[in-house]
Formats: structure tokens, C-alpha cells, sequence
């Protein structure tokens, strides 16, 4: 075939923005290692600067690329690949903007540090964009790996490294369960393209009249290692460790930009791939989901560690989107797209303040917030407003995502996983807001107060306002969801 | 008339909380002012809504529409009817009376006024929403002001009363919410508007009614409260500062016996009709269970929280009449007359309070020798809450047992029973603390003083003025609960 011009840059402008931001990251990543060698280094702001450009120039190019798919339709780019791009993006960024003082006191290795979190970007990027299970397994490993060095990153810290291992050998293992799932199928529809594996999945029931049991095991592995990925109870095993022991930027960049893509190549999978195989799977998620909501916020209530704590509410957060799941239409994915994005915002600005409070206190024990309104009620106020989205009080963005997810799911017939949604949600508010009782109820006047610095304020600022715009004024963003979905469901 | 007189009144306070929080925290005397001027605001609007609106006819008026979230279905809708327009003056009243009675708040005043005002938008909101989404927005506005307001300005056991308070709160919404995404799913097509939903009520199958208004009803009865979910109310009302009880009782409870009038009953009239008897019922067991046990009340407080649960059993009982214009009628009267009276013996009970910072009634005595100024207005206000003639309490208490009588006359009669009861723990309360020598804390009590006075006098003027000339309220909801009874259809 001779080569075409035209097709190859059709291929490749989609994909540009992620071909962009890999070689923004090689160059931090070098600039690292020469800055090293020269002498005394550069400043961790410096750094952080020019990692946040790598990041704004990635997301501006991904907003302006036009729809297209690559590559013989593996790799889309569409409406929701733009929208969870953004996501992931916006997570990085958050994320980089509150490394700064972390990652300023580790001392060692700060340039890579950043490179490192760009490396994982694009893993994440492509793997909200793969339509072929090969290339999501190869985006998961490019993103985990790099995560993997991260939570070991301050390596001194028995913690830290206790962490990087737990999280080798379980996302190891789930990658396995996950491979093993893809090879399955493979093997019973002949394709690893989503396209092509639900018409070989529809053709095996024409041929048969029932689904083969070797789709039900396939079905089970692929549940698994997602299950794994989103930390998903009883999967979740891994999560509180490695959340504790990690730097806490890294804690929140993995608790929100991976789940987040996680939930974007679910909703490629199972809504496109295995779309006519609901039957046998859609029960399961909707025990999955329950499971993880009664799990995580249970277990959260006895956590006396903050990130323990936000580490079982994102398990819990997880099976909230998920409860959307249950509804493979559009309404589903409209409301798990949305969640994604209110849970962006809290998620993330709760750990924010987390690094606000720890960079000044050194501390992550909940009990140390005692009184904390009146030494930083910046910090204070914020993190009440995050920790009431997550907990879904209105207007915050917390609460429309929770209606959206159980709007879909009562309407596919689900009120009994409503039902427990709703309860787990008022058990998670007592942990919310013992948290909320301890920095604002003594009314004693502690020492020193202490200020936030600039970069934080406005990572805090970004996150509060998203929270409440997506809680006040959700119009645009409904339809930006809706966009989303209705990729998935070209048909409704 | 103001266009957009509802927006206004919702969001006033909320614009005074906007700029409470950028005054600096030492200018208590200048956040004190700007809270008067952001409820006083809505008060004044409050009464050229009462001024301009059309009793003869049930339909809402000063309706105000716009899209909010069209990808759900989402509107910004508001107006108000008979059922509101009373209530939205009660609360425009006593947020701003409380306000007076909250200067003698003197920990972190930026703080509180903030939540407080917040607390009055979601009110306020609550009684003028006509889209279900929005309804259950300010519904739940509500509960996190209200949580710090108890828990950092509250008594001893605050934090206790204020996770109670929420976690209850929040546990009976969770059921509303069902409910509500249940009847949205059964519209065709979809809506979410109360009205639309009150014109389609004949579509919907007995069976789903019964579980719609079931899931209302706890979320509904756990506000009001009725037995068995009343647990909440003494801790909260007991622990929470005086402004804060005088809002809960006055404003709060009705959002309970509002939520049924405004949703259950015209949306599910089969279900209204088929749980009518067991809502008169635990109505009069509220009535009776609520004055055993302020007879065995030490605490002058306590006494009047449970005084609250027997009171609002009266609203309950009313309602239940589900066929007579007079007692749903009454159940009306009650909710303004129990925000009135009861508003102000919390602020009355602050009033000694903050003097001798006990509520114990034994520790008072004589107090009509020493206090004498003071003992009158307590004295007047607690004749009105065990139904003196003449006053507002006897007018609701008589329409709903004359409107409930035909149906139900053996549970009237046990009703009737409260009456009593009531009169005698509150006159054994009068007899302890007013009558005889002056014992105990009374010795170091001063007068009440000119900003109490003028924060209760309103009250007190009402009171009377419903109590001589019941008109002046019905005049409002004449036409609404008459159509209402049409819709049930008794």
C-alpha cells in the first residue's frame, strides 16, 4: 500500500494532543537529569511551571481537535473521550499545582517527579480513547506503571515504599485478571475491537439462543480487574494502604484522574462492547456497587487517618457511580460522566486541603483538626464544602450527581440499590461531618493560626468553584455529559 | 407590586450573608445591623405580599418561572398559595425577631449571623418552591446552617444534638427523595413541577400512592414530629441557642405538616384518604404522649419542646378530617398560632436564661413579685398555648376537634383530654415559678428588657389580634383549603 499523506495526518491529529504531552514529559524528565547534573538544580516551582504549560497546551489542542478515529477505529476521539480528557487533565493539573510544597521537601528527584505524572497522563488519555482491549491494556499499564514509582516516591518512608509494593503486586495481579478476561473473549468472538466482539457476542446467541458459560467467566475476570482498578470493594484491599502511604498529591491524583478513566474505558467495555450481554453482568455491578457503598463508608466512619479516611469514601464514591451503571442507556452514562466530574472537583479539593493542612502541621490524624476554623478557616471552609459534595448536600455538585445516578437507576428498575445508596449516604455523613464538628464545634482559641499559600488558594478556588457550578448552574454541564453518552449509544 | 417578590425574599438574606462574610469579624455591632437589614428587608416584602395577594381564589400567584436544568427537567419555579403566603410571613417575622433576640450571641458573631442567614434563605425557599428539585434543594440548605448553629453555639450535649438533628433529618429526606424521583418516573411526560404533578394525581394506581405517601410521610413526620420519630426535637430543641429554638419550633416543625398539605394530599388523595384515621390517630397520640411528659418536666425548656410535640399532634389530628374545610382549616391556625406562641416562650425562656443561667423550674420562685412585667407577657403567652379564649391557640384547637368531631368523634374525645393535661402542667409550671415568695434565682432576675419586649410584642399582638378576629387568617386560606377538600374529595 503506498502511503498516503492524507490518511496518516487524519490518523494522527487525533491523537496529537497525547503524542504532544509524551514528549513534554520526556523533556521534564530530562531537564531533570541535565539540571542535576549542572549543579545545584532547579527550584521544584520552576519545574512545576513548566509542567502546568505541558498541561494547558495539552488541554487547550485536545478542546480545539475535532472528532476522529485512528489508527482502523481503535482509537477514537470523540465527546466523551474530550470530556474524561478533560478530566484527567484538570486532575494533573490540581495535582501538580499542590505537589509543590510535598514534592519541595522530598529533596531527591524532583523533576521526574512531575515527569513521571505526565507519563501517567497520557496512559490515561489514551485509555479513555482505546476502543480495542489491546491498546486499554497497554494505556492501564503505561498509566499504573508510572504510578507504581510515584506511591514509592518518598522512599525513605517505610509507609511510602510499603505502598509502591502493595500497589506493584495487586495492580500486577489485576492486570493478569484483566488480560486473562480480553483473552477469553478474544477467543470467543475472534476480535479484541469492541465493535467486533459485541457482534461476535451477538452472533454466538443467534447461533445458540444463550450465552456461552465461557462469556460468563470472561464477563467475571473483566469485572475483576476493573473491580481492581476502581478499587472497588471487595477489591479495594490495596486502596487505604497505598493511599496512606503515598505523597498525598499522588493519593489524590490516584483517587480521582485513574478512577475517572477507569470509569471512562468501563463505559467504552461494558456499554459498547458487552452491550448485549447486560444481562449477565448488570446484576453483578449492581452488588458490586452496593457492596462497595455499605464497605466504604462503614469502614470509614472507625478511620482515625484522614487519607485512610477519604480512601474508603472514594471506594464508597466509587460505587455510587457505578450504582448508574445498572442503567446501560444513556441516562447511565450520562450520570456516571457526571459524577465523574463533581467528583473531580470534591475529591480532589479534599485532598487539597489535606496537603494544606499537612505541609503546615505534619500531620494526617483527623484529630489534629481539631479547632482547625480558627487557626486556618480558609482551609476550614473549603474542606466543609468538599466533604458536604461528597457527602451530597445540596447545592453542591455532590448532590446533582448522586440525584443523576439514582434518577437512572430507579429508572431501570433499581430501588432497592437506591434504597441503600440513600442509607450508606447518611451513614457517610456522619463521617463528613465529624470531620466538619472537629475543625468548627470548640469553641477554645488554639495557637497560631497559619495562612495558605498562593498556589494551594487557587487550587482550592479552582475546586470550589467547580464544585459549586456544577451544584448551581449545571445546565452546560449536563449537556457536556449528555454529549458524552450519547457516544456510547448511537442508536437512542 | 415588586417583580420577583418570592426571588427577592429567598435570596436577601442570602445576599446579607455574602456580606457578613466580608466584614471583619470584630464589627459585631455592624454584622448585628446588616442581619436586621437583610431579614427585616424580607419581612417588609412579606407584608406587601399579604397586602397584594387574592384570597378568592386557590390558584398560585406571583408565580415566577425559569428554566434551570433543561437536561433534567430542572426549573426555577416558584409561587405561593393559601398554605404559603401565611407561612412565608411567619418565617419573614420570626427570622427577623430572632435576630433581636441573637444580639445576645457574643462568640464568633460573623459566624453565626453567616449560617443564620442562610438558614432563613432555605426556609424561605422551602415555602415558595413548586418544582419538586428545588423544593428538595432548600430542604436541604437547611440542615447544615442548622447543624452549626447548634453544635457551636449550642448547650452542654451541642454536638450530640447537632449529629442527631442532621442524621435524622437527613434520613427522613433520603425517603422524600425516593418518592419524589419515583413520581417523576411515573409522569409522562417527566416533570418534576408540583402543580403538574397535583393536575395528574388521577393517573397514578392506588398501590403506588400508598408507597408515595408512606415515603413522604416519614420525611414529613420525622420534621413535624410525630411519634415515633420525635427523639430528635428535645435534644435539639433543648441545646440549641434561644434564636435557633425559637426557628426550629416556629418555622421548621411546620415545614412537616406544610410538605403534606403542599404534596401528600392533593398528589396522592387516594392514599390521603386511606391513611386519614391512622394520621388522626397519631395525632392524639402525639397530643396526650407530648403532655405526660412535660408533666414530668423539670426543665423549663424541655417543657416547652415537648409542649411542641402535643401541639403539633393537634395538626396531625385536623388533617386527619381529611373531608372538613374546618379542621384542616384548624390544622392551619395551629401552624401559625404554635409559631407564634411557642416561638415566644423560647424567647421568653432565653430571656431568664441568659440572666440566671438555669432553666430549672424549681430553681424560680415567685417571680410575678420580683419580675412582674416580665411574668405578664410569660403568663399571656403560655394561657395562649393551653387555649385560652381570646387568644390564637383556643381558635385552632376549637376548629379542628368541631371540623374532626363528625368522623372521629371517639378519638376527639380522647383529644380533648390533652386540653386539660395541658392546662395542668402549665399552670403547675405558672404556679412554681410565678406564684408565691420570691425563692431561688429569682433574687438576681432584672426586668426584661426594651429589645426583648420589642422582639415578643409582635407575637403577642397576633396572638390576640388572630385570637379576637380569626378572619384575618382565614381571609388567606379560605379558598385554598377549600379546594384542597375538593381535591381529596373527602
Amino acid at each position: 500500500m503506498p502511503f498516503d499523506i492524507v490518511q496518516f495526518y487524519a490518523d494522527w491529529q487525533t491523537i496529537l494532543p497525547e503524542c504532544f504531552l509524551l514528549v513534554w514529559a520526556c523533556i521534564v524528565t530530562m531537564a531533570a537529569v541535565f539540571s542535576r547534573n549542572s549543579g545545584e538544580g532547579t527550584s521544584t516551582g520552576t519545574y512545576a511551571i513548566w509542567t502546568l504549560i505541558g498541561v494547558l497546551v495539552t488541554a487547550v489542542w485536545v478542546a480545539l481537535t475535532p472528532d476522529g478515529t485512528a489508527f482502523g477505529g481503535t482509537f477514537v476521539f470523540d465527546r466523551l473521550a474530550v470530556l474524561f480528557k478533560e478530566i484527567v487533565l484538570g486532575g494533573v493539573l490540581l495535582t501538580v499545582i499542590s505537589s509543590i510544597g510535598p514534592v519541595d521537601r522530598m529533596k531527591l528527584h524532583r523533576g521526574e517527579f512531575f515527569g513521571l505524572l505526565l507519563f501517567s497522563a497520557v496512559g490515561m488519555m489514551l485509555m479513555v480513547s482505546a476502543t480495542e482491549l489491546l491498546l486499554l491494556y497497554i494505556a492501564i499499564e503505561l498509566s499504573t506503571v508510572t504510578l507504581f514509582v510515584l506511591a514509592a516516591y518518598r522512599k525513605a518512608n517505610r509507609k511510602s515504599a510499603e505502598a509502591g509494593l502493595k500497589y506493584v503486586i495487586l495492580g500486577g495481579i489485576s492486570s493478569a485478571v484483566l488480560l486473562y478476561g480480553v483473552a477469553l473473549l478474544y477467543g470467543m468472538t475472534g476480535s479484541t475491537e469492541l465493535a467486533g466482539i459485541r457482534n461476535g457476542i451477538g452472533d454466538l446467541f443467534m447461533a445458540s439462543g444463550s450465552f456461552p458459560p465461557g462469556l460468563t467467566m470472561a464477563l467475571l475476570l473483566l469485572l475483576a480487574g476493573f473491580g481492581f482498578k476502581l478499587a472497588l470493594a471487595p477489591f479495594h484491599m490495596w486502596a487505604p494502604d497505598v493511599y496512606e502511604g503515598a505523597p498525598t498529591p499522588i493519593t489524590a491524583y490516584l483517587s480521582v484522574a485513574s478512577k475517572a478513566a477507569a470509569v471512562a474505558a468501563f463505559l467504552r467495555v461494558f456499554f459498547v462492547g458487552l452491550e448485549s450481554s447486560q444481562t449477565l453482568w448488570v446484576q453483578a455491578v449492581a452488588v458490586l456497587a452496593a457492596l462497595a457503598m455499605i464497605v466504604g463508608n462503614v469502614t470509614a466512619i472507625v478511620q482515625s487517618n484522614i487519607k485512610r479516611m477519604l480512601a474508603y469514601s472514594s471506594v464508597a464514591q466509587i460505587g455510587y457511580i457505578l450504582v448508574g451503571a445498572v442503567a446501560v442507556n444513556t441516562w447511565g452514562a450520562t450520570s456516571m460522566t457526571y459524577y465523574a466530574m463533581a467528583y473531580l472537583f470534591a475529591n480532589m479539593g479534599a485532598f487539597i486541603c489535606v496537603i494544606a493542612f499537612s505541609n503546615r502541621m505534619g500531620s494526617d490524624e483527623i484529630d489534629d483538626y481539631a479547632a482547625l476554623s480558627r487557626r486556618s478557616p480558609t482551609i476550614a471552609v473549603f474542606f466543609s464544602i468538599f466533604l458536604l459534595s461528597l457527602a451530597g448536600i445540596p447545592p453542591t455538585a455532590g448532590f446533582l450527581a448522586k440525584y443523576y445516578v439514582f434518577l437512572a437507576a430507579i429508572n431501570n428498575g433499581y430501588l432497592w440499590l437506591v434504597i441503600v445508596g440513600l442509607l450508606t449516604s447518611v451513614i457517610a455523613l456522619y463521617y463528613y461531618a465529624t470531620v466538619i464538628r472537629k475543625m468548627f464545634f470548640p469553641l477554645d482559641q488554639p495557637e497560631g493560626g497559619f495562612p495558605v499559600s498562593l498556589p494551594l488558594t487557587i487550587a482550592l478556588s479552582i475546586s470550589c468553584l467547580g464544585v459549586l457550578l456544577l451544584g448551581v448552574f449545571p445546565g452546560p454541564f449536563v449537556d457536556l455529559a449528555q454529549a458524552a453518552a450519547a457516544m456510547l449509544m448511537p442508536g437512542m | 407590586m415588586i417583580s420577583g417578590i418570592l426571588s427577592w425574599m429567598i435570596f436577601i438574606p442570602l445576599i446579607g450573608m455574602a456580606v457578613v462574610m466580608v466584614v471583619p469579624k470584630e464589627k459585631h455591632s455592624l454584622i448585628r445591623w446588616i442581619s436586621m437589614v437583610a431579614t427585616g428587608i424580607p419581612l417588609i416584602l412579606s407584608l406587601m405580599l399579604l397586602s397584594a395577594y387574592d384570597s378568592s381564589t386557590a390558584a398560585f400567584q406571583f408565580q415566577e418561572f425559569a428554566s434551570w436544568i433543561p437536561g433534567l427537567n430542572v426549573n426555577y419555579h416558584l409561587g405561593v398559595d393559601g398554605l404559603s403566603v401565611p407561612m412565608l410571613f411567619l418565617t419573614a417575622l420570626l427570622s427577623f425577631l430572632a435576630v433581636l433576640i441573637s444580639f445576645n450571641i457574643v462568640n464568633r458573631v460573623k459566624e453565626y449571623f453567616a449560617f443564620y442567614l442562610l438558614l432563613v434563605t432555605g426556609m424561605m425557599g422551602v415555602f415558595c418552591a413548586l418544582d419538586f428539585f428545588l423544593f428538595y434543594v432548600f430542604w436541604e440548605v437547611m440542615l447544615v446552617p442548622m447543624y452549626f448553629l447548634i453544635g457551636i453555639w449550642g448547650g452542654p450535649r451541642k454536638e450530640y444534638a447537632a449529629i442527631k438533628f442532621f442524621l435524622y433529618t437527613l434520613f427522613g429526606s433520603i425517603f422524600m427523595l425516593v418518592a419524589i424521583l419515583a413520581l417523576y418516573f411515573t409522569s409522562t411526560p417527566h416533570t418534576l413541577s408540583i402543580p403538574e404533578l397535583i393536575a395528574r394525581s388521577p393517573e397514578l394506581t392506588h398501590g403506588f400512592q400508598i408507597f408515595a405517601f408512606v415515603f413522604f410521610f416519614i420525611a414529613f413526620a420525622i420534621k413535624i414530629p410525630t411519634l415515633p420519630f420525635h427523639t430528635w426535637l428535645p435534644d435539639a430543641h433543648v441545646e440549641a441557642p434561644t434564636a435557633v429554638s425559637v426557628l426550629l419550633a416556629g418555622v421548621l416543625l411546620k415545614m412537616g405538616t406544610y410538605g403534606l398539605l403542599r404534596i401528600s394530599f392533593p398528589m396522592l388523595p387516594e392514599a390521603t384518604k386511606y391513611f386519614a384515621f391512622p394520621m388522626a390517630v397519631l395525632g392524639v397520640v402525639g397530643i396526650i404522649y407530648g403532655a405526660i411528659v412535660c408533666m414530668a418536666q423539670t426543665d423549663l425548656k424541655k417543657l416547652v419542646a415537648y409542649s411542641s410535640i402535643s401541639h403539633m399532634g393537634y395538626c396531625l389530628l385536623g388533617m386527619g378530617a381529611i373531608g372538613s374545610v374546618a379542621a384542616i382549616s384548624g390544622a392551619m391556625f395551629q401552624m401559625v398560632s404554635h409559631g407564634l406562641i411557642t416561638g415566644a416562650l423560647f424567647m421568653l425562656v432565653g430571656v431568664i436564661y441568659d440572666r440566671a443561667h438555669t432553666r430549672e423550674i424549681d430553681a424560680y420562685g415567685g417571680m410575678w413579685l420580683k419580675v412582674p412585667f416580665y411574668s405578664g407577657i410569660m403568663v399571656l403567652f403560655v394561657l395562649g398555648s393551653l387555649g385560652l379564649p381570646g387568644l390564637s391557640g383556643f381558635i385552632s384547637e376549637f376548629m379542628v376537634f368541631l371540623g374532626a368531631f363528625p368522623s372521629y368523634s371517639v378519638t376527639v374525645a380522647i383529644a380533648v383530654i390533652g386540653v386539660l393535661l395541658t392546662a395542668a402542667y402549665f399552670l403547675r409550671m405558672v404556679q412554681r415559678m410565678f406564684l408565691g415568695q420570691v425563692a431561688g434565682h429569682t433574687e438576681g432576675l432584672t426586668e426584661i428588657n426594651v429589645r426583648e419586649v420589642i422582639s415578643v410584642a409582635p407575637l403577642a399582638i397576633l396572638m390576640i389580634a388572630i385570637g379576637i378576629y380569626p378572619a384575618l387568617l382565614s381571609n388567606y386560606i379560605e379558598a385554598t383549603i377549600a379546594n384542597l377538600v375538593r381535591v381529596i374529595g373527602g
